[in-house]
């Protein structure tokens, strides 16, 4: 959980308040244990070109209530395969955050920011904290609870259960 | 200080007195995975244990449910109801096999939840359970991974919305219509992280199954878990066990607190691409359909069925529309064969499909088409979601679905009745 830098892929007003999670992974393609074959249809049906723009490292930024809907962990592990390295909303549905956590892919809370599309992000997950590398502006994000710190600091609730053997809170 | 029911169940299982805000972890009273959740969490569960030998914990209490996608519509997909069966077998697990229905339904009607409960689902409505008066909470394949091995889940204690509702149901307007108006009223993020306790004399008269309606969709307001409070509550299904009912402490603490009488509520229906996006049904009737569809966990059980077929009876649906129906189980299917409501539903014109969540998740069994209309029962009408994003779906009532059917456009099925 170093620093790093990435490219942003903004949705804003409407259309990046709840982004459920037929839009990150369509339920027609979430029965596969190919993790591989969900980046071909990632956000398919909210920016169709998302899965060619995207690149390793890139940074999701979208409003309220992201990932709201099913509990498939596929909308997660979609976004993950494809590189991206942090999603940042001004907050997320309870159940992808779970996931998302569980699978090691970062999420960072921002209740406000002013982040726009093509915006380089200088991201320390250590003190959630990120920097908008355009307008010098630092955000700083809601406190996880340790224990989803701890499990993202494992990278995932697999490794942290295989050092624990169970929750520490 | 007094308890909410969320609060008085996790306190339970905490082994300490818990209140909002806290972080506990609590052992679980059963745990259910399906087609679409099962295969990564066995996966998962494979890799947290490791050499070790380790089995799931309790496996009498991990039902696995093939729902999601079943009868197999590709090989792919077989494969993986080929792993749940094994894994199933090896573990000593339960398995509900193609045509056994709908988790939800399942888990009611077999017992695994009863009043009071702590369920932990992989699956985002298992909630429903709520219907019951039980704490139900849906998560993702990892964290089932981690009950599978433990038996224990870290949540924190949310905090609850309690919705209080006065009046009485008119003839015509269903659970589902009260439960659509709420979410437009509270909107898909309106109960993110908290539990909603669902009570008032309005939902005393209810059926068990328009409780599970109601509890349903408090995944649709971003809810934890959503109960309904146990009075009146009568056991369905043929179901017959004691029970004891828990009911929150008089000076319980509350994040909000709503009042709806719903002696005025008209039917209901939520307009293309969400469920908070609510409208009464005058401001959308005539709006032309080609799909209608009755099923899904929300919305397909013999009180559902029996409602359709009192509309449907001695008619038929219009010749531009399809009517499909999925029953929530195989012991619906049954009862609606033997009452004769399923004679009904298909002289009427209606098709019906094995019991199983196919069409409202989009897998197979009934995708509409480029352009076309569906209203439906289902409690998600998110852009794709039945498996095009280039068709519009409506949600309403089974009544509302029925009638829309018979004229070929969105209709009020007061006329009918």
């Amino acid at each position: 959980m170093a620093t790093f830098q990435g490219t942003v892929h903004a949705y804003s007003g409407a259309m990046g308040d709840n982004i459920d999670t037929d839009r990150i992974i369509p339920g027609k393609y979430t029965k596969t244990l190919d993790v591989q074959s969900l980046a071909a249809h990632v956000m398919e049906d909210i920016d169709p070109d998302f899965k060619n723009r995207v690149k390793q490292g890139d940074i999701i930024v979208a409003g309220d209530n992201f990932g709201c809907g099913s509990s498939r962990e596929q909308a997660p592990i979609a976004l993950k395969v494809v590189g991206v390295s942090v999603v940042i909303a001004r907050y997320f549905a309870r159940i992808f955050f779970r996931n998302a956590i569980n699978i090691g892919l970062p999420l960072l809370e921002i209740p406000d920011h002013n982040i726009s599309n093509g915006a380089v992000l200088e991201v320390n997950l250590l003190e959630g904290s990120v920097t908008d590398t355009n307008t010098g502006i630092t955000y700083k994000a809601t406190k996880m609870p340790q224990v989803m710190i701890d499990i993202l600091a494992e990278g995932g609730l697999v490794a942290y259960l295989q050092k624990h053997g169970d929750y520490v809170l | 200080m007094g308890q909410t029911i969320s609060e008085k169940i996790l306190s339970a299982r905490s082994g300490r007195d818990v209140y909002q805000g806290e972080l506990t972890v609590v052992n679980v009273d059963c745990i259910m995975a399906t087609d679409t959740t099962a295969p990564y969490a066995i996966k998962a569960f494979r890799e947290m244990v490791g050499t070790s030998g380790k089995k799931v914990w309790n496996p009498a209490r991990f039902p696995l449910v093939i729902d999601h996608a079943a009868p197999a519509p590709t090989e792919k997909i077989s494969n993986l109801h080929v792993m749940m069966r094994e894994f199933a077998a090896e573990q000593g697990c339960p398995l509900f096999d193609v045509g056994a229905g709908i988790c939800h339904q399942i888990m009611v009607e077999e017992q695994f939840v009863k009043p009071g409960d702590l369920f932990v689902g992989a699956d985002s409505h298992t909630c429903t359970y709520g219907g019951l008066g039980a704490f139900a909470t849906g998560v993702g394949s990892t964290d089932l991974a981690a009950v599978m091995l433990t038996g224990k889940i870290w949540l924190k204690v949310p905090q609850t919305v309690k919705i209080e509702y006065t009046g009485r149901l008119q003839k015509g307007v269903t659970a589902k219509d009260l439960i659509l108006f709420t979410t437009g009223q509270l909107s898909i993020s309106g109960a993110t992280y908290q539990a909603i306790e669902f009570c008032g004399s309005a939902l005393h008269p209810l059926s068990l199954s328009s409780r599970m309606t109601i509890a349903n969709m408090s995944a649709e307001m971003g809810a934890k878990t959503g109960i309904v409070h146990p009075n009146g509550l009568k056991l369905e299904f043929g179901l017959d066990y004691d029970f004891t009912p828990i009911f929150p402490d008089a000076d319980a603490e509350y994040a909000k607190h709503y009042t709806f009488d719903v002696s005025s509520l008209r039917p209901q229906v939520a307009v293309p691409n969400s469920p908070d996006n609510v409208q009464e049904i005058s401001v959308v009737e005539g709006t032309k359909i080609q799909y209608a569809f009755i099923g899904s966990c929300v919305n397909a059980r013999l009180e559902d069925l029996r409602e359709a077929a009192q509309i449907l009876r001695g008619r038929h649906i219009h010749p531009n529309v399809r009517l499909l129906i999925t029953p929530a189980s195989k012991n619906v299917f049954l009862a609606a064969m033997n009452d004769g409501t399923m004679q009904t539903l298909m002289e009427a014109g209606a098709t019906f499909t094995n019991a199983a969540c196919g069409v409202c998740v989009g897998a197979h069994l009934g995708v509409p088409g480029d352009g076309e209309t569906v209203i439906s029962t289902a409690n998600r009408n998110f852009k794709g979601r039945m498996g095009n994003p280039n068709a519009r779906i409506y949600l309403g009532s089974a009544a509302v679905v029925a009638a829309s059917a018979l004229k070929g456009v969105i209709t009020d099925p007061a006329e009918f009745l």
